[in-house]
């Protein structure tokens, strides 16, 4: 299981990195911890022919705080968000589900921004982000752009970035006090067969594995907007949705699994 | 071909590698340290954790270009130069942490991290901390008495 063979560039620079994608298109690709990618290269279901290293960026490793934005480099790792006290005080929800992706050596590894441009429906920080209502910072050639959580999963491992963009920083509100996050699975360090991020005691509601992106649960944050109980709220967590069939759970079970997770997850959040 | 240096348990090492050179096969197959076992090859097993600047990484998933100068330990390089094992071999050696063995040199290196980065670990703590490192002997009990021996003691600088 080795990868195919690949041009290694080294970017010295969010800008360099940039031109380095531009100058490739779609045969290059960004590698920052490698814990999605490089398996995908050793199965071959990647064969970029030109990697662009922006691992070495730490002037984008850095979780700031300023008038209700926390600010995060996209090179930050999870094992970073994980035990930052900054997080632990303005916004706990980012911190605690960074500490549940894989286990300690996958977060000494795996970055934020990585998490997102990957853009896996399984992963458990999208829907941290996609719950608390963050905002992505992309640059590209022709400077930087902000793109909400909402707009940015456009299908399966797909983004809104264009292939000469990279996220440099993600921002989410700080606070998101009356928040959870619930994780099913059956293997200690896997994926989530179902997840549920609530944030905000149920303004921001996000379903993990249940369809092809990370989702916003928008039927669930409008029934707790109009006073519904938890119970009638995780109702319709699975309305409308097609989630994925496979070996763990089928879409059945998986909408069964929402709904029970979706009314844990706003118990706890504080919703009765 | 990359020139890369890495400090590979205290010495520096210069190599020629293939950009899908992965690190594991560079420890193994160049700098012949083949104490770092290869397992499922796919980031699950752990049986391949090694220290990449004091933390446990997979170095079945990581290229050996990444780790271009960094400071890379391996199962070779944990013990003292006079042959005097570290508190964490001591105490899987003491607490028979290991059955057959294979998946033991990445416990050990998992372990060292883990007591390092978390100061206060329980038995729960333990277990969650080495989900990533499987044992297929399934011999989790001794390991998690041993992680903990070394973690009540302070000798990785846990102050519990």
């Amino acid at each position: 299981m080795i990868p195919a063979s690949f041009d290694y560039k080294v970017a010295e620079s969010a800008e360099h990195a940039v031109a380095l994608l531009t100058e490739h298109g779609d045969e290059a690709k960004l590698l920052a911890g490698g814990h999605s990618l490089i398996p995908m290269m050793r199965f071959r279901l990647a064969t970029p022919t030109v990697l662009v290293d922006v691992g070495r960026l730490d002037d984008l490793r850095y979780i700031n705080a300023d008038n209700g934005t926390i600010s995060i480099g996209a090179l930050t790792r999870h094992s970073e968000l994980e035990h930052s006290e900054l997080l632990a005080q303005s916004c706990p929800m980012m911190a605690s589900v960074a500490a549940l992706v894989g286990d300690p050596a996958v977060r000494h590894r795996g970055t934020l921004g990585g998490t997102l441009a990957h853009s896996d429906p399984a992963s458990d920080l999208p829907a941290a982000v996609l719950a608390l209502g963050g905002t992505i910072v992309a640059r590209g050639p022709g400077g930087d752009r902000e793109i909400a959580a909402t707009d940015f999963f456009t299908g399966y491992f797909e983004s809104a970035l264009a292939d000469d963009e990279m996220i440099v920083e993600v921002r989410v509100p700080a606070g998101g006090a009356g928040w959870n996050y619930q994780k099913f699975n059956r293997r200690a360090q896997d994926w989530a067969i179902v997840g549920v991020a609530v944030a905000n005691a149920g303004a921001g509601v996000s379903l993990v594995n249940m369809g092809s992106t990370p989702l916003r649960a928008s039927a669930v944050e409008a029934a707790v907007a109009s006073g519904a109980s938890a119970a009638d709220a995780a109702a319709v967590a699975a309305e409308g949705l097609q989630p994925p069939s496979d070996l763990n759970a089928d879409a059945d079970y998986r909408r069964h699994l929402a709904r029970v997770f979706t009314q844990r997850a706003l118990n706890a959040a504080g919703v009765a | 071909m990359e020139s890369i240096t890495l400090a590979v348990n205290g010495t520096e090492r210069n190599l020629e590698v293939e950009p899908r050179t992965l690190l594991v096969h560079a420890l193994r197959d160049d700098l012949r340290l083949t104490g770092t076992n290869i397992g499922c090859d796919s980031s699950s097993c752990g049986a391949c954790t090694v220290l990449v600047d004091g933390q446990s990484v997979k170095s079945c998933t990581m290229f050996a270009v990444q780790a271009d100068g960094a400071d890379v330990t391996t199962i070779e390089g944990v013990a003292d130069s006079d042959g005097t094992m570290h508190p964490m071999q001591q105490a899987f050696h003491e607490h028979h942490a290991l059955q057959c063995g294979y998946c033991t040199p990445g416990m050990v290196m998992a372990a060292i991290s883990l007591v390092e980065e978390y100061p206060d670990l329980d038995d729960q703590g333990v277990r969650h901390g080495l989900e990533g490192n499987l044992c297929r002997c399934t011999g989790y009990q001794n390991i998690v008495n041993a992680v903990l021996a070394v973690a009540g003691s302070g000798s990785e600088g846990s102050e519990s």
